[in-house]
């Protein structure tokens, strides 16, 4: 490993400014990507990580600023701008958090794809695979060379981005919130494949914004916030709380639940199964219940289920087997409307498909749900839309919605705005029961806040919430029980105090951890 | 250089793309106009008071713009809700072959009953023709844009069946044409001495109805949430295939209102060339109006206009009046692009 400061750097990046209208997602960063070196990009949600490594891949053209990387002789070379297949051939590979693989394609061909010449008359297959077979032995990163990628675990695609980037002889490899996806013991595999690959030279940025991980796996951080670096260490020696305060300008002050006795069931599922297929994740005699006043956290890996348990109780899935029942009394019929009519509250996991109607107004979605009530009719045809917009400008000023204008759609609102929206038109109602998936997914701290807030307030009211989320720390935070979910099967419920994070990471990887003690995590 | 989304559009642009575009696409047409030989300047000016230049050019464009207003709210309101209706040739002649069947002397009646009469029978029967494809495509799956195109052919030749066999006037020789319609279902025309019929104000009234329904009822709330998000609408609990049905009634209605104008205003009688693609030129007037009802009737107004000042200048120099397609094609494309600059920015 090269020591920082006398060897040239691998990557250099000066100056890199980007503005998009009046939001400045990059001001002026400088920074030295060593061989051998794990350097990570710290930052909230929005403080321009994404658009760093963006220009850097070619995605986005600086306003300013100049990159330049190392060739095979050492000497660096400006980076020509706007250009992936550029980045590419410099040696830049990059694990993009939403993976990017052809399902129904094999491991080898996915690997292959793009680096073969379009109109070849044939493809050389045996040497691909050849080269392939020995990275897999250099690194240890197994997968299947001929199963499709569609039918492999997530840590296995995330194995295969990996080796592409490596087949393409990467020498700077970037990954954007790879642990995203990961349960605990698959992120500590998959920080010892990164550890080894940096002692074999590569330089390696990781973009988190968990700090834990970061000081186990980092050498060197830069903290970027609001679109400058505020920060850059060495990771020996800093502290968890100085790394914070750098993220995050101001104080945050993190909500907390207040001791609170459960009451009468609101959602009881009796031995519920969906058939897995057309695009559903199947669940087995499935029970479950939620009591008035408390937050059960449904913990998992997500694909294990949670988007069939979601759709249950938000009406959009019926159940092949088993019951619902809700606040006692049998489960309404006549699907969603029926559903919020009868006191469901349901908060979708994404906002742009599910929750909000892009191309309508702010004013219209908060009415999404409410809009063909017979009081909101004239004749019963012509709906009230003075009403509709008095409505709406009272949801806006109390749930703190920063839209600018009522008329304008709300597919221009922040993640963090938009969610508020769909906040507020859910618990305007006073819903008694509350479906809250993924709530705080992509919003930045200042929002996750908020949305805590207004999810605890409505459980002080008496409200039973079903919370279903990849964020460990948010369901431990919130939850005052926990149940784990894994392969459409629930583990047994445990009261927040006694949960211990390794053993729910054991549970989410489908370990028991009572009888495997020392067994090692897919 | 790439596109970035606008905020704001600047009003000043909203106007000047549109009207920017329309003269873009004259320039390009320019190129084929002097190819044919003829002298542009001239050309042009001819077209201008062909259409508009006259009171009889004038009232020749409100005719001509009337089908046209109805087919192309026909496929506004569909495509506003991804409906793809490309049939409203077929309901069009679906409409004035129910006008025909009823108003013809079948059925004795004052035309203060006649009139409204086949005015709404025509245009429902329009929308169940359209509710078959619309039921295949919600129940089955079934791609409309296939159905609604070949259900056109269907019709055509069903209509020409009809007009050899029951409905064929019996004074008519053998000519394939229908039996003329009785003064009672004839719709009165605007403005004597002209081919100017009540049918204009039926399609204005229809635009604003349009209009009135998607921006106010629960129903065009539906559409356009429908439309503009399916799985969002879907979410909240929506029926989108009641609302897809009733897309569908209403959309091939207005088609039929068109054929039933066309025959109960203008021709008096039916025959297999009523439209000269008027269907199909509805796509092209709800696309330049971007699916708004109000603009519809701008959009009919401009292809009207060129249609039939056009159609004089080929007469009056002899260049195919070809040309006329030629400009209302260039033009859509530099609308759509006009379009995207108002949308977007372009940024380094």
């Amino acid at each position: 490993m090269s020591e920082r400061g006398t060897a040239p750097p691998l990557l250099r990046l000066r100056g890199i400014s980007k503005r998009f209208g009046d939001l400045v997602a990059n001001d002026a960063i400088d920074l030295d990507l060593h061989a051998g070196e794990i350097l990570a990009l710290l930052g909230e949600n929005g403080a321009g990580k994404t658009t760093l490594m963006s220009i850097l891949f070619g995605h986005y053209v600086a306003d300013a600023g100049s990159i330049e990387v190392a060739g095979e002789d050492g000497r660096l070379r400006p980076l020509p701008p706007g250009s992936s297949r550029a980045a590419l051939d410099a040696g830049i590979g990059m694990v993009h958090q939403h993976f990017t693989l052809a399902a129904n394609h094999s491991v080898l061909d996915n690997v292959v794809l793009g680096t073969e010449r379009l109109w070849a008359w044939r493809q050389d297959r045996a040497a691909a695979r050849r080269k392939l077979s020995g990275l897999i032995e250099a690194t240890g990163l197994e997968v299947p060379l001929d199963m499709p990628c569609g039918s492999l675990s997530i840590g296995e695609q995330q194995r295969v981005e990996l080796l592409k980037a490596l087949y393409r002889d990467a020498r700077v490899l970037i990954l954007d919130e790879p642990t995203a996806v990961l349960t605990p013991q698959q992120a500590e595999r998959l920080f010892t494949t990164l550890r080894r690959l940096a002692a074999d030279g590569l330089g390696i940025i990781f973009i988190s914004h968990k700090l834990d991980e970061v000081l186990a796996l980092c050498r060197h951080i830069a903290v970027l916030r609001h679109g400058r670096k505020v920060l850059e260490v060495a990771a020996a020696g800093i502290d968890k709380a100085r790394l914070a305060h750098a993220m995050v300008d101001r104080p945050v002050e993190l909500p907390k639940a207040e001791p609170r006795p459960a009451g009468e069931p609101v959602l009881e599922l009796a031995s519920v199964g969906v058939i897995a297929g057309h695009g559903s994740e199947g669940l087995t005699d499935l029970s479950l219940t939620v009591h008035a006043g408390e937050i059960l956290g449904i913990a998992g890996v997500s694909g294990n289920g949670q988007r069939s348990l979601a759709g249950l109780v938000a009406g959009t899935l019926d159940p092949a087997a088993g019951s619902l029942r809700l606040l006692g009394r049998p489960w309404p019929e006549g699907g969603p409307k029926a559903l919020v009519r009868a006191g469901v509250g349901r908060i979708p996991e994404d906002r742009h498909r599910l929750g909000v109607v892009g191309d309508m107004t702010v004013w219209e979605n908060l009415v999404l749900e409410g809009y063909d009530a017979p009081i909101c009719r004239r004749f019963g045809l012509f709906l009230k839309l003075r009403h509709f917009r008095r409505k709406a400008r009272a949801l806006v000023e109390r749930f703190d919605i920063r839209c600018g204008d009522l008329e304008g759609p709300a597919r221009l609102l922040s993640g963090g705005n938009m969610q508020k929206l769909i906040l507020a038109r859910v618990l305007e109602r006073n819903p008694r029961l509350i479906l809250a998936s993924q709530p705080t997914r992509g919003l930045d701290i200042g929002a996750v806040a908020a949305v805590h807030q207004h999810l605890l307030d409505a459980r002080q009211r008496g409200a039973g919430i079903l919370l279903i989320t990849d964020d460990l720390d948010e369901l431990l935070q919130l939850s005052d029980r926990v149940r784990v979910l894994y392969r459409g099967r629930l583990g047994p419920p445990r009261r927040r105090a006694e949960i211990e994070l390794a053993r729910l990471g054991l549970e989410m990887a489908g370990q028991d951890p009572d009888r495997q003690q020392s067994a090692h995590a897919a | 250089m790439r596109l970035e989304p606008r905020q704001h559009v600047p009003p000043l642009l909203g106007i000047g793309a549109p009207l920017g575009a329309a003269l873009l696409a004259l320039l390009i047409c320019a190129i084929p106009l002097a190819l044919a030989g003829a002298d542009v300047t001239r050309a042009y000016r001819l077209i201008l008071t062909g259409s508009l230049g006259s009171r009889f050019a004038v009232t020749e464009t409100l005719t001509r713009a009337a089908p046209l207003i109805l087919t192309g709210l026909a496929a506004a309101i569909a495509f506003r809700a991804r409906l793809w209706n490309i049939g409203a040739e077929g309901q069009l002649y679906i409409g004035a072959l129910v006008a025909v069947a009823l108003g013809s002397g079948a059925v004795p009646l004052p035309a203060f009953l006649l009139l409204p009469l086949v005015l709404l029978a025509g245009a429902l029967a329009g929308g169940l023709w359209m509710l078959g494809p619309t039921w295949l495509k919600v129940r089955l799956g079934v791609d409309e844009v296939v159905t609604t195109l070949l259900l056109n052919f269907v019709v055509l030749l069903f209509v020409g069946m009809m007009l050899e066999g029951p409905l064929q006037d019996p004074m008519s020789l053998g000519w394939p044409q229908s039996a003329p319609l009785v003064a009672e279902a004839r719709l009165p025309e605007l403005i004597e001495r002209t081919r100017l019929h009540f049918g204009l104000v039926i399609a204005l009234a229809a635009a604003g109805l349009t209009w009135l329904v998607i921006q106010r009822t629960r129903f065009g709330f539906e559409l356009r949430a429908t439309g503009a998000n399916p799985e969002a609408a879907g979410y909240v609990g929506m029926n989108q295939s009641r609302v897809m049905l009733k897309v569908g009634l209403f959309s091939g209605a207005m088609a039929g209102l068109a054929g039933v104008a066309e025959v109960a205003g203008l021709r008096g009688y039916l025959t297999q060339d009523l439209s000269p693609g008027y269907g199909y030129a509805g796509i092209v007037v709800a696309t330049l109006a971007q699916l708004g009802p109000l603009a519809v009737i701008a959009s009919a107004l401009f292809v009207a206009a060129v249609f039939v000042g056009a159609d004089s200048m080929s007469r009056a120099i002899g260049v195919s009046s070809y040309i006329a397609d030629l400009i209302v094609a260039t033009a859509l494309l530099t609308m759509l692009l006009a379009g995207l600059f108002t949308r977007y920015r372009i940024s380094r």
